[in-house]
C-alpha cells in the first residue's frame, strides 16, 4: 500500500475516532436528557463517516475496485439518527422529564407534550 | 397490473441491492431484478400518496447544502460539548411551519435534527408548529428565521406545496 494512502486512511480514522469520542463524552458531560440528545445525533455522524471513509479507501485498495457500500451505511445512519433522537425526545417529554433549570421556554413543554398549537409572543406569523 | 408500479423505487432497490453486496455478478443482477419487481408489487397497496419532487436539481442542491451543514454542525456541537457546559443556554423553541405534507414535515424535522444545535422534538397536531430543543439558544427569532429561510423554503419549492 502506498504511503500517501496510509496517511489518508490514518487521518480519516483519527478524525472519525476523535468525533466519536467527543460524542460519547458529551453523553457523560451534558446535564439533562434533552441536551444529551445532541451529542449522539450530531458529533457521531461525522465520526462514523470518518471511519467509513477510511474503510472505503482501504477496501477499494485491497480489492482493486471501488467499494462504495460504506456510503450506504452513512446514508442509513443519516436517515435513522434523527428519527431515534425524535422518539427519545418525545418519550422524555411524555414522562415530563425535567430539564435543567436555566432551560429557556420551559412553559412550552406541556404544550409540546400535548401536541397543541402555540403562539409565542414575539414570533411574526 | 403494471410490471413496475413504482419505477423510481424499483431502480433504487436494484441499485441498493447491488451496493449492499458490492458486486455486479450475473447472480446478483438476477436477484436484484427479482426484488425490484416483487417488492414494489407487494407494497404498492399500502402506500400513502406523497407529493412529487417537482424540482430535482433544487433537491440535489438541498442535499449538498444539508451535507455541508452537517459537517459544520458536527464541529460546532463537538466544540460546545468540549467547551464550558455551564455557559450553555439550552431552550425549547416553537417554529411556525408552512409545509403541510407528511413527507415535507419529515424531511424538515430530520434536517433540523441533523443541523447545528437543534433537535426536533414534536410537531403540533394541526401541523402548524415544529417544536425543537436547542443546545445553545442565543437568539430565538434568528433561529426561527434561519430554519424557515434555509430549510423550509427550498423544501416548499421542491415539493411545490
Amino acid at each position: 500500500m502506498p504511503f500517501y494512502l496510509e496517511i489518508i486512511i490514518c487521518v480519516s480514522l483519527l478524525t472519525g475516532g476523535a468525533f466519536l469520542l467527543i460524542g460519547s463524552y458529551g453523553l457523560v458531560r451534558l446535564p439533562d436528557i434533552y441536551m444529551r440528545l445532541h451529542s449522539p445525533t450530531k458529533a457521531s455522524t461525522l465520526g462514523i463517516t470518518g471511519v467509513l471513509v477510511a474503510s472505503m479507501i482501504f477496501q477499494s485498495h485491497l480489492k482493486g475496485f471501488l467499494s462504495i457500500q460504506e456510503l450506504l451505511i452513512t446514508l442509513f445512519l443519516l436517515i435513522t439518527a434523527p428519527v431515534a433522537a425524535n422518539m427519545i425526545a418525545k418519550t422524555a417529554l411524555h414522562f415530563r422529564t425535567k430539564p435543567i433549570d436555566k432551560t429557556q421556554g420551559q412553559e412550552l413543554m406541556e404544550t409540546i407534550r400535548d401536541r397543541k398549537s402555540t403562539k409565542p409572543p414575539h414570533t411574526p406569523r | 397490473m403494471k410490471l413496475f408500479p413504482m419505477p423510481f423505487h424499483s431502480l433504487l432497490l436494484f441499485v441498493v441491492w447491488l451496493l449492499l453486496n458490492n458486486s455486479i455478478s450475473a447472480g446478483h443482477i438476477v436477484l436484484a431484478t427479482f426484488f425490484a419487481i416483487t417488492i414494489p408489487w407487494l407494497v404498492t397497496g399500502m402506500r400513502d400518496e406523497h407529493p412529487k419532487i417537482l424540482k430535482p436539481w433544487l433537491a440535489i442542491r438541498y442535499v449538498l447544502m444539508v451535507m455541508k451543514d452537517i459537517l459544520t454542525a458536527n464541529v460546532e456541537v463537538a466544540l460546545l460539548i468540549v467547551g464550558p457546559v455551564k455557559k450553555l443556554k439550552p431552550g425549547f423553541v416553537a417554529i411556525p411551519i408552512d409545509v403541510d405534507s407528511d413527507l415535507g414535515i419529515t424531511i424538515l424535522a430530520s434536517t433540523v435534527s441533523l443541523t447545528p444545535g437543534t433537535v426536533s422534538a414534536e410537531v403540533s397536531k394541526d401541523r402548524a408548529w415544529l417544536y425543537v430543543h436547542s443546545l445553545h439558544l442565543e437568539n430565538e427569532a434568528e433561529l426561527i428565521e434561519s430554519v424557515k429561510q434555509r430549510y423550509e423554503r427550498p423544501i416548499k419549492e421542491i415539493f411545490g406545496c
